[in-house]
């Protein structure tokens, strides 16, 4: 089962400048959960804080009682054994074959036999959908090829944190989906805690039990999925309609007075009324039920009453058929 | 869309309260006088760190002696041609002063030691950091700017441990074998130049070698291309992981480096000839 994460009032700058302030939650053990946020808005230091490789100025990330960001570096170094990273690029070593890549944290964690590590090492091949290109370098695969080696190095240690930046980015629609699936499927099997950065709405809207968004330096929201998919407060509706009309402008954020005159021309008719959630995938045929699904059932149930209307009734919803029993 | 829109939150405030903790007004206002002093206080947080690294198990046998071979296979061969006509610069003019001086006879001696304390460990700087200490510069800094430094952290792997220590030992050695290796060229250029090219006698030349030189002078030799493989390999990784933005930066940081070396070992060379001269007396005296 995966490890909770407590955020707890962190606060990053680079210099005088302002990431994000006083951002607090909690990414509930074995669960996915998703940040979304326009580019810019500083998702990609948010999970470089969570596993301390920056070094927010105030706050603590909690893991199984080390601190991120002020424990010796000593427990930080042993802490990050949990985690697996699946980075932007992929970050792979550019002087070794994928294989040599994906089986580097085993050889240097584990004392495991050169032909263990080949089976473990060619099993996340798999899983990746990669076998065959194992002794290729990095620089010989393509962009979408190198992120996912990226995903099997991170997954080599069975780890109980996965953290993914932009998993989507520079893959087509379908693999997206095949990675939204794989995702799901993954946390299904090994019931890790996942923290997906993206601003992809088919992966915000299908793949998350929870959602957070941050925008101007704040975090907006964190809750359940149906929290921010039903919520009408304007950025988040914005964001997930993918519209011009709203507070989020080129520049991340638009000043009061262009605001103010996008309201009074309001040219387009805004859709109105609540939006549907599309429900969340489901693990493959096969697969062992989601752990974390079944837990977070019944941490949305009792929070029921703090959730907004919207919210009950998308949950409501998407419980119903599972508690008529369609599915084992 | 009824609710209202948002408008542009509060600025945070520019500076933290003083209310909190003793070290942020030090990070609050970064003076820029005080920059090249913090660099360096990095570089000696750095030397440090990998000073303490070297004896952290596992140490990193395999890296170690591709490193050690790649930092010999990118010098031995240039060191050996530099110190060929170094040697013989140094015989020649150190020839031709004691003939003007009617101190023939003591050339084997004066050249060998300007070779064995002076030329050989400067070549030895001038090596390491140009040919091992760039190329160890440029491969950190590259695989910094590919976010490779960061994976390896996020593994629970310091690259301080991984990568920087056998670079660093491999530096060392290398440099210590190198220095051995151009005192002798640099010895037996230096007495052919002398004995073939001025007509000095074999005999004097030797003699006068021993009645000068004496082992300590060795030691100091060799001590100071340790001293010098340690700080280049040090100052390499303290660019390399610290490149500014971009491959842009990496390029900087390789020509930042190789400058830092060799201002900071010609520094280091004379502070350590002053103690040597100091503490350790002449022969014969």
């Amino acid at each position: 089962m995966g490890i909770e994460v407590v955020v707890e009032g962190l606060t990053k700058s680079f210099g005088k400048q302002n990431i994000w302030q006083d951002v607090s939650l909690t990414l509930p053990a074995g669960e996915v959960s998703v940040m979304l946020g326009p580019s810019g808005t500083g998702k990609t230091v948010f999970l470089k804080s969570i596993i301390g490789l920056l070094k927010p100025e105030q706050g603590r990330v909690l893991i199984n009682g080390v601190d991120m960001v002020n424990s010796p570096e000593r427990d930080i170094m042993e802490t990050r054994k949990l985690f697996g990273l699946m980075f932007q690029d992929g970050a792979l070593f550019g002087s070794m074959s994928l294989f040599d890549n994906i089986a580097f944290p085993l050889r240097e964690h584990t004392r495991k036999k050169e032909s263990e590590i080949r089976r473990i090492v060619m099993e996340r091949i798999d899983v990746v959908g990669l076998l065959g290109a194992e002794g290729k370098l990095p620089g010989e695969i393509s962009g979408g090829m190198r992120k996912r080696a990226g995903l099997a190095r991170a997954l080599v240690l069975d780890p109980q944190i996965i953290l993914c930046d932009e998993p989507d980015s520079g893959l087509d629609p379908v693999r997206t989906a095949y990675l939204s699936q794989l995702l799901i499927d993954l946390n299904a099997q090994i019931d890790a805690t996942m923290l997906i950065v993206t601003h992809n709405l088919d992966i915000a809207a299908t793949v998350p039990d929870n959602m957070g968004m941050l925008f101007c330096r704040n975090l907006v929201t964190f809750g359940p999925r149906e929290v921010l998919l039903t919520s009408d407060t304007p950025v988040v509706s914005q964001f997930l309609a993918g519209r011009r009309e709203g507070p989020i402008g080129m520049s991340e954020e638009k000043d009061a007075a262009t605001l103010a005159a996008e309201q009074l021309a309001d040219t387009v008719p805004l859709p109105t009324g609540p939006r549907t959630v599309v429900p969340q995938l489901e693990p493959s045929p096969g697969m062992p039920v989601r752990q974390g699904a079944l837990r977070r059932r019944e941490r949305v149930m009792s929070m029921m009453g703090q959730l907004p209307e919207a919210a009950r009734t998308a949950i409501l919803d998407s419980y119903a058929p599972a508690a008529g029993g369609a599915r084992a | 869309m009824t609710a209202p829109m948002p408008v542009r939150p509060p600025e945070p405030p520019e500076k933290p309260p003083p209310a909190t903790s003793g070290k942020a007004p030090g990070q609050a206002r970064p003076s820029r006088l005080l920059a090249p002093l913090r660099e360096t206080g990095k570089l000696f947080a750095l030397a440090v760190a990998v000073a303490r690294a070297i004896f952290r198990r596992p140490f990193q046998v395999r890296e170690f002696i591709e490193q050690f071979w790649f930092v010999a296979s990118v010098t031995i061969l240039p060191a050996a041609l530099v110190s060929i006509p170094f040697g013989a610069v140094i015989a020649l003019q150190v020839g031709s002063l004691t003939q003007q001086l009617g101190a023939q006879s003591f050339t084997g001696g004066a050249s060998v030691l300007a070779v064995i304390q002076q030329a050989s460990p400067l070549i030895v700087a001038l090596l390491i950091s140009g040919a091992a200490g760039s190329a160890i510069c440029a491969d950190l800094g590259s695989r910094k700017i590919r976010e490779e430094l960061d994976a390896m952290e996020v593994m629970g792997v310091s690259p301080i441990q991984r990568l920087v220590v056998p670079r660093v030992l491999a530096t060392m050695l290398v440099a210590v074998l190198l220095n051995g290796l151009i005192s002798v060229v640099g010895t037996l250029g230096g007495y052919f130049f002398n004995v073939i090219m001025q007509d000095g006698t074999p005999g004097a030349y030797l003699a006068s070698f021993s009645a000068l030189a004496q082992l300590p002078d060795l030691y100091i030799s060799e001590f100071k291309a340790l001293i010098f493989g340690f700080i280049a390999g040090i100052v390499a990784a303290h660019r390399g992981l610290n490149p500014r933005g971009g491959p842009k930066g990496v390029g900087d940081a390789v020509n930042q480096s190789v400058v830092i070396t060799f201002m900071l070992l010609f520094f280091v060379n004379m502070v350590l000839t002053a103690i040597y001269l100091q503490i350790v007396p002449a022969k014969g005296s």
